[in-house]
């Protein structure tokens, strides 16, 4: 995928999914902003199969997360305003799609191999999340006391 | 604030603030998807209030969430009286969705579009996913508004979808059915609900991530029936 689609791309879907939410006006661009790095870091890592999609759908979650952390300092907003949008890109709903098309035609094999990988993939996307929301309230505290 | 979409832990900790604000020696709060249960205790009585607030109707609107939680972060900071506090939260009650659905319908019909690209979609999808998903969300907001049945809003709606789909591919406007089902179809799909569901469960609250993790299955479930349906007979 050209890289300036992807980029235009993904900021219009995730900016669009806020306004769907119902996110408050401020929010509707950074939470764009978000999913946009979130789905290049993703298609980046993912895109000639250099790695796995689980991996890089956790890390891409991560730093969706990290982001989110920032604006929701900035705002003065809760977290989740921002990293809903943010990870909505990451959602593997072309996966869960198939699985669900291989179920309806009864290819069970096949549709069990693509829905354990659907559900690997939102494990990542969680973990992802919790892992920066655990871990990024940690270092700031550690750098406010160092200062 | 539940009602709109708030995690699970952010409604206990309002809730346990707000009461130590005034005056209140404890509180505990039960916050799952369909009821709070909190009790209060105050100084110098032997008994205490118990509530039970039972929760019917669950959507997702972010915006509510940030106006309560600013209003729970203004009664700390300036100790806001009872009644204030009250009236503030009735006029955050009655203000209108953030956007109105015209605005809405326009989001979702980019949203496909762009999802449809983003899924590795040619351009000649573009269009009919864009429509698709314009439709299908219509349809959506409408059935939702006047149907109260769980679940059928959804699931009309993705059979609306897989039949532009699917007349977008025989009319030879479309290209690949499955990047447009795909497209159209994200609008749908509960991602509020999973990540919270996912994030209460790590975060201990198990009642609460299994029936939200429920909610979203059944939600997914009728979006993949209403798709199929179209699918397997046409």
């Amino acid at each position: 995928m050209h890289i300036f689609e992807a980029i235009w791309t993904s900021f219009i879907a995730s900016a669009g999914f806020g306004i769907l939410f119902n996110v408050p006006r401020k929010a509707v661009i950074p939470g764009g902003i978000c999913g946009m790095i979130g789905w290049l870091i993703f298609e980046g890592m993912s895109g000639n199969n250099q790695f796995d999609l689980v991996l890089a759908t956790a890390l891409a979650s991560f730093v969706v997360a990290a982001i989110s952390h920032l604006y929701a300092r900035i705002y003065r907003m809760p977290v989740i305003i921002f990293s809903v949008s943010g990870i909505i890109p990451l959602v593997p709903g072309g996966g869960a799609y198939d699985t669900m098309r291989q179920l309806v035609e009864n290819d069970y094999n096949e549709a069990i191999q693509l829905g354990s990988q659907t559900f690997l993939i939102s494990g990542a996307i969680a973990f992802g999340l919790v892992l920066a929301g655990t871990i990024l309230p940690i270092i700031l505290r550690s750098t406010r006391t160092v200062k | 604030m539940l009602q709109n979409g708030a995690e699970t832990y952010r409604v206990e900790d309002t809730i346990t603030r707000l009461a130590q604000n005034y005056g209140m020696k404890a509180a505990q709060v039960f916050v799952t998807p369909t009821a709070i249960i909190l009790s209060l205790f105050e100084k110098g009585r032997t008994m205490d209030y118990t509530k039970i607030v039972r929760i019917v109707d669950r959507s997702t609107d972010l915006h509510v969430v940030v106006l309560v939680n600013d209003l729970s972060r203004k009664v700390a900071s300036e100790s806001l009286s009872l009644d204030t506090a009250r009236k503030e939260l009735k006029k955050i009650e009655k203000t209108p969705e953030a956007y109105p659905a015209w605005v809405q319908t326009l989001a979702a019909i980019l949203v496909s579009g762009c999802f449809a690209l983003m899924f590795k979609g040619s351009w000649r999808d573009f269009m009919p996913a864009m429509i698709a998903g314009g439709a299908g969300y219509v349809v959506f907001l409408v059935i939702k508004r006047y149907i109260s049945v769980r679940f059928f809003a959804e699931l009309l709606a993705a059979f609306v979808i897989g039949l532009v789909a699917k007349l977008a591919i025989t009319s030879g406007m479309g290209n690949q059915l499955d990047k447009i089902i795909i497209g159209a179809v994200m609008p749908l799909v509960p991602g509020v609900l999973i990540t919270n569901a996912v994030r209460d469960l790590m975060a201990g609250h198990l009642v609460s991530g299994i029936s939200l993790g429920a909610e979203a299955m059944l939600t997914a479930f009728a979006i993949g029936t209403g798709i199929a349906f179209v699918i397997v007979t046409l």
